[in-house]
């Protein structure tokens, strides 16, 4: 059978979506970052849990802290996002459909990312 | 093909339902419904955030929530979902690597997958509870 894929094409690599492997790399990429996040919010959990508002502030304000907890927030909404879209392309076959819930999955991921986001910052700089 | 009309009387490949159910499947299907779960669960996360910017009183309420029993419940489900897909998800490099697919690790995998996820969750609340 002759092949009708053009040179350009196939040194691109990206296949008729036009975005080849990239979803699968940033899935990999978050889950490899997950693995390490995910424990340390674990483990930030428990030594936070009951404790004192003024223990929880100072905790969170370490920078280190923060920073992790802005990258389990970021790299966690950015995996679920990429996640929900297969589920939602596997099991929603309506053309209108589909489209809404793709786009209600990235206002969804993007609010709770930045709205998480916001208030760790706004408790490290102090309030 | 994307806009077939699905509402038409065609034949349909055989899904779940002619399948007996086996351990890697059940797996399977657990790693994508602890997925969209955890995918909810993020409202808990947010909210306790939300909380604890917000204010002491707010960061007391959220804690009253979190401490509740039926809190306590929801959060060790999200425990278990959150150990779950992670094991479920390295389970996944090995297969990146082109490792695992022969029958017997793969079944060794799922069953490390369950009987590891239970533990560590069980695990995780005990040190939860001992360093209270």
């Amino acid at each position: 059978m002759t092949d009708m894929r053009t040179p350009l094409g196939k040194v691109r690599g990206l296949g008729s979506a036009k975005d080849g492997t990239q979803h699968f790399w940033r899935q990999r990429v978050t889950a490899v970052a997950n693995v390490f996040l995910i424990t340390f919010f674990v483990f930030l959990v428990i030594s936070l849990q009951g404790s004192d508002y003024q223990t929880f502030v100072e905790t969170m304000q370490n920078p280190l802290v923060s920073v992790l907890m802005l990258l389990v927030i970021l790299v966690g909404c950015y995996h679920m996002k990429l996640g929900m879209q297969v589920i939602i392309e596997d099991y929603v076959h309506t053309e209108g459909l589909k489209l809404l819930a793709l786009m209600g999955n990235i206002f969804f991921s993007s609010f709770i990312a930045l709205a998480s986001a916001v208030a760790v910052l706004k408790i490290s700089f102090g309030g | 093909m994307a806009n077939a009309d699905f509402k038409a009387n065609r034949p349909l490949s055989p899904h779940l339902q002619v399948y007996r159910l086996i351990l890697t499947m059940l797996m399977s299907i657990l790693h994508r419904i602890t997925g969209a779960g955890l995918y909810f669960g993020t409202i808990l996360m947010a909210f306790w955030l939300i909380c604890a910017a917000s204010g002491p009183e707010a960061y007391e309420f959220a804690n009253g929530v979190f401490g509740s029993w039926i809190g306590r419940l929801i959060l060790f489900g999200f425990t278990w979902a959150l150990v779950h897909h992670m094991l479920g998800g390295l389970r996944h490099f090995v297969w990146d690597m082109g490792r695992g697919f022969q029958l017997e690790a793969a079944n060794w995998m799922a069953k490390a997958t369950i009987i590891g996820s239970v533990s560590l969750t069980i695990l995780l609340w005990i040190i939860g509870y001992v360093v209270r």
